[in-house]
C-alpha cells in the first residue's frame, strides 16, 4: 500500500477530528470527571487531596435527603404539567388551523418569538407581570373582579406561575412541529377518507393521529427533555423559592455545587439528573430515527 | 418549503367554510397577541421612568423616554459585557460551523471505524443539561486555567452546539448527489478542495439555520456562563441578572437590558423564519 492510498485511508479522520477532539474535552470529560467528582465528599476552594472517598455514599443521600426528594418532585410536577397542558393545547390549535390559510407565514414568526428570546429575558419579563403591587397580572385580576395575589412568593401559586409561563414560551414549539407533520401528510389519503364518506373528526381521529404518531411522540420526547433541563428562567423568576417550593434538579445541582459548595454530592444528583434525560433521549433516538439508531447501536 | 408546497395539497375551502375560516384567523389573532404581549410589556416598560412604571394603575400612553437605555449604555462596564456577548457568540458560531460542517461531511461520505460511536455519542451529548455540565467543566477550566476566560466560554459553547450543527448538516449534505462530488474528484480536487469548492457552497441554507441557532445559544446562555466567568469576562445575560436584588429593582434598566439582549434574536427570527422552523422541525418530521 503506497503513502496516497494510507493518506486517504485517514482522511475521514482529518474531519472528525477537531469536533471529536473538542466535545470529548468539553462534554465527554467533564461528564467522566463528573462521576469521578460524584464518589468523594469535596468542598469548593478546598485542596483536591482534603477530599474524602465516600464510595457510594452521595447516591444513597440523593434518596434520603428530602430536599433532593423534593427537588425531584417539584421538577416531575413541571415536567408532567407544562408537556401535558403544552401538547394538547398545541395540537388543539394545529389542528384548528391546518387547513390553507393564507398569510400562516406571518404568524408562525410571530409564534416563534417566545422561543427565540434569552431564557433569562423570559424570567424577568414574567417575574414583572407577576409583581404583586405593580405587576400587570394582579392589576387585570382585579379589573375584573378577582383578589390580587401573592404569585412568585406564594408556596401556592408560585409553580403554577413558572408552568405559565413555560407554556407561554413553548406551546407554538409543539404547535409548529405538529403543523409541519399534518401539513406533510398525504393529501390523497385524505381526499379517499372524504370520497369514502369519512366526517372531519373520523378522520382526525382515525387517519391523521394514528399518522402523526410519531411526530407527536418525538415532539413529546424533546419537551419532556427539556422540562427536565429546566433552569434559568427559574433561576431568574423565583431562584427555587418560596421555601424548595420551585427548586428544580437543575437549580438543586446548581445551589448544591455554588452555595454549599459540596462538589461531590451535586455532581451525583447531576448524574441522577443525566440518566433520567438520556433514558429519554434513547427512547427518542429509536422512535425519530429506527433504523439509524439501530445501525448505531450495532 | 415545506410551507408552500403543502399548502397546495390542502383543497379550496369549500362553500360555507367561510365562517370557519373567520374563525380560524380569529384564532391565529388572539395567539399571537397572547406572544407578543408580554415582550411588548418589556418594550414599553424599557421606555418609561419610574414613576409611570409603579404608577396605579399603569399607564399605556405616555411620552417614551430612552433615558433607560442612556443609563444602561453608559454604565460602568456595558460596554465591556457587550464585546464579551459578541465575542463568544461570533467566535463560538464560526468555529461550530467550520467544525461541525466537516464532521458532518465525514459522517456522510466516509465509512471509517467508530463512525456508528461517534453518531450515536453526538446525538447524546446534544441533550446534556447545562447544569450537569457547569460543575464538573468548572472543576477542570479551574485546573487548567481557562475559568474566567473567554475562550473557556467559547470551548463549552462550541462543545455543546456541534452536535445540533452536525445532526442539521447531515441532512443537508446526504441530498447532494454524490455524482458532484466524483466530478470534482476527476477535475483533479483532493478531499479537503471538494469539501471546501463544492460541498459548503452547496449547503448555505443549512449552514444559515446552524449559524443563527448556535448564536442564539451562545449569546442567550446563561448558566454556564455564570459559573464560568468573572465580572470582566461576564456576557450580558449574567451581568443583567446581577441587576436583580431583593429589593428595589430598577425594571425600567432592566427591561431596557432585557429589550437589547432580546434584540439580535428577534432580528434573526424576523429574516430567517423559515431557517428557524428548518431547525426546530429538524429530526421530528421527514421530508
Amino acid at each position: 500500500m503506497n503513502l496516497k492510498t494510507r493518506l486517504n485511508q485517514l482522511t475521514p479522520y482529518f474531519f472528525i477530528a477537531p469536533a471529536v477532539l473538542i466535545m470529548g474535552t468539553a462534554c465527554f470529560y467533564p461528564v467522566l470527571h463528573s462521576m469521578r467528582l460524584s464518589f468523594f465528599d469535596w468542598s469548593l476552594g478546598t485542596p483536591w487531596l482534603s477530599r474524602e472517598f465516600l464510595g457510594l455514599d452521595n447516591y444513597v443521600r440523593i434518596f434520603t435527603d428530602p430536599s433532593v426528594y423534593t427537588s425531584l418532585q417539584v421538577t416531575l410536577m413541571f415536567a408532567g404539567a407544562v408537556v401535558a397542558a403544552e401538547l394538547i393545547l398545541g395540537m388543539a390549535l394545529a389542528f384548528l388551523v391546518e387547513r390553507g390559510l393564507r398569510g400562516l407565514a406571518v404568524f408562525r414568526t410571530i409564534f416563534i418569538l417566545p422561543m427565540m428570546i434569552a431564557p433569562v429575558v423570559v424570567g424577568l419579563i414574567w417575574r414583572y407581570l407577576y409583581d404583586t403591587r405593580f405587576g400587570l397580572i394582579n392589576y387585570f385580576l382585579r379589573q375584573i373582579g378577582l383578589e390580587p395575589q401573592l404569585w412568585l412568593a406564594s408556596p401556592d401559586l408560585a409553580l403554577p406561575g413558572i408552568i405559565i409561563a413555560d407554556i407561554w414560551q413553548w406551546t407554538p414549539f409543539i404547535f409548529i412541529i405538529i403543523l409541519a407533520g399534518l401539513q406533510s401528510l398525504p393529501a390523497s389519503t385524505m381526499d379517499a377518507a372524504r370520497v369514502d364518506g369519512c366526517r372531519q373528526w373520523q378522520i382526525i381521529w382515525y387517519i391523521k393521529l394514528p399518522l402523526l404518531l410519531p411526530v407527536i411522540t418525538v415532539a413529546l420526547l424533546l419537551r419532556l427533555i427539556d422540562a427536565f433541563r429546566v433552569l434559568e428562567v427559574i433561576f431568574i423568576m423565583t431562584f427555587g423559592g418560596p421555601g424548595l417550593t420551585t427548586e428544580v434538579l437543575s437549580l438543586h445541582i446548581y445551589k448544591t455545587a455554588f452555595l454549599s459548595q459540596r462538589l461531590g454530592m451535586a455532581s451525583a444528583i447531576a448524574n441522577f439528573l443525566l440518566i433520567i434525560i438520556l433514558t429519554l433521549s434513547v427512547i427518542l433516538l429509536f422512535i425519530a430515527n429506527p433504523a439509524k439508531a439501530a445501525r448505531s447501536a450495532r | 418549503m415545506k410551507w408552500e408546497s403543502a399548502r397546495k395539497n390542502v383543497g379550496r375551502p369549500r362553500a360555507g367554510t367561510i365562517q370557519w375560516l373567520g374563525l380560524h384567523y380569529a384564532v391565529l389573532i388572539v395567539l399571537s397577541g397572547f406572544c407578543l404581549a408580554p415582550v411588548i410589556i418589556m418594550l414599553q416598560t424599557s421606555f418609561k421612568v419610574e414613576t409611570q412604571i409603579f404608577s396605579d394603575p399603569p399607564v399605556w400612553f405616555f411620552v417614551p423616554t430612552i433615558q433607560n437605555y442612556i443609563e444602561v449604555l453608559q454604565a460602568d462596564r456595558f460596554g465591556r459585557y457587550l464585546t464579551n456577548s459578541l465575542i463568544v457568540g461570533l467566535v463560538s458560531t464560526l468555529l461550530t460551523l467550520g467544525f461541525g460542517g466537516m464532521a458532518a461531511y465525514a459522517m456522510v461520505r466516509f465509512r471509517f471505524m467508530g463512525k456508528g460511536v461517534v453518531s450515536l455519542t453526538t446525538l447524546l451529548l446534544r441533550m446534556i443539561p447545562p447544569a450537569v455540565l457547569a460543575v464538573p467543566v468548572f472543576v477542570i477550566w479551574s485546573d487548567w486555567g481557562l475559568l474566567n476566560q473567554r475562550n473557556g466560554l467559547i470551548l463549552v459553547y462550541v462543545a455543546m452546539n456541534l452536535p445540533f450543527t452536525i445532526w442539521i448538516l447531515y441532512g443537508f449534505i446526504a441530498q447532494i448527489p454524490v455524482t458532484l462530488e466524483e466530478a470534482a474528484v476527476i477535475d483533479g480536487c483532493n478531499a479537503f478542495q471538494v469539501y471546501l469548492r463544492v460541498v459548503l457552497p452547496l449547503i448555505r441554507p443549512g449552514l444559515a439555520a446552524a449559524a443563527i441557532f448556535t448564536f442564539r445559544i451562545a449569546w442567550n446562555e446563561f448558566i454556564l456562563a455564570l459559573v464560568l466567568t468573572n465580572r470582566f469576562t461576564r456576557t450580558l445575560p449574567v451581568a443583567t441578572s446581577l441587576f436583580l436584588t431583593d429589593h428595589g429593582i430598577q425594571w425600567g434598566k432592566i427591561m431596557a437590558m432585557g429589550t437589547l439582549i432580546a434584540l439580535p434574536p428577534l432580528i434573526f427570527t424576523f429574516v430567517a423564519a423559515k431557517q428557524i422552523i428548518t431547525g426546530l422541525t429538524a429530526g421530528a418530521v421527514k421530508g
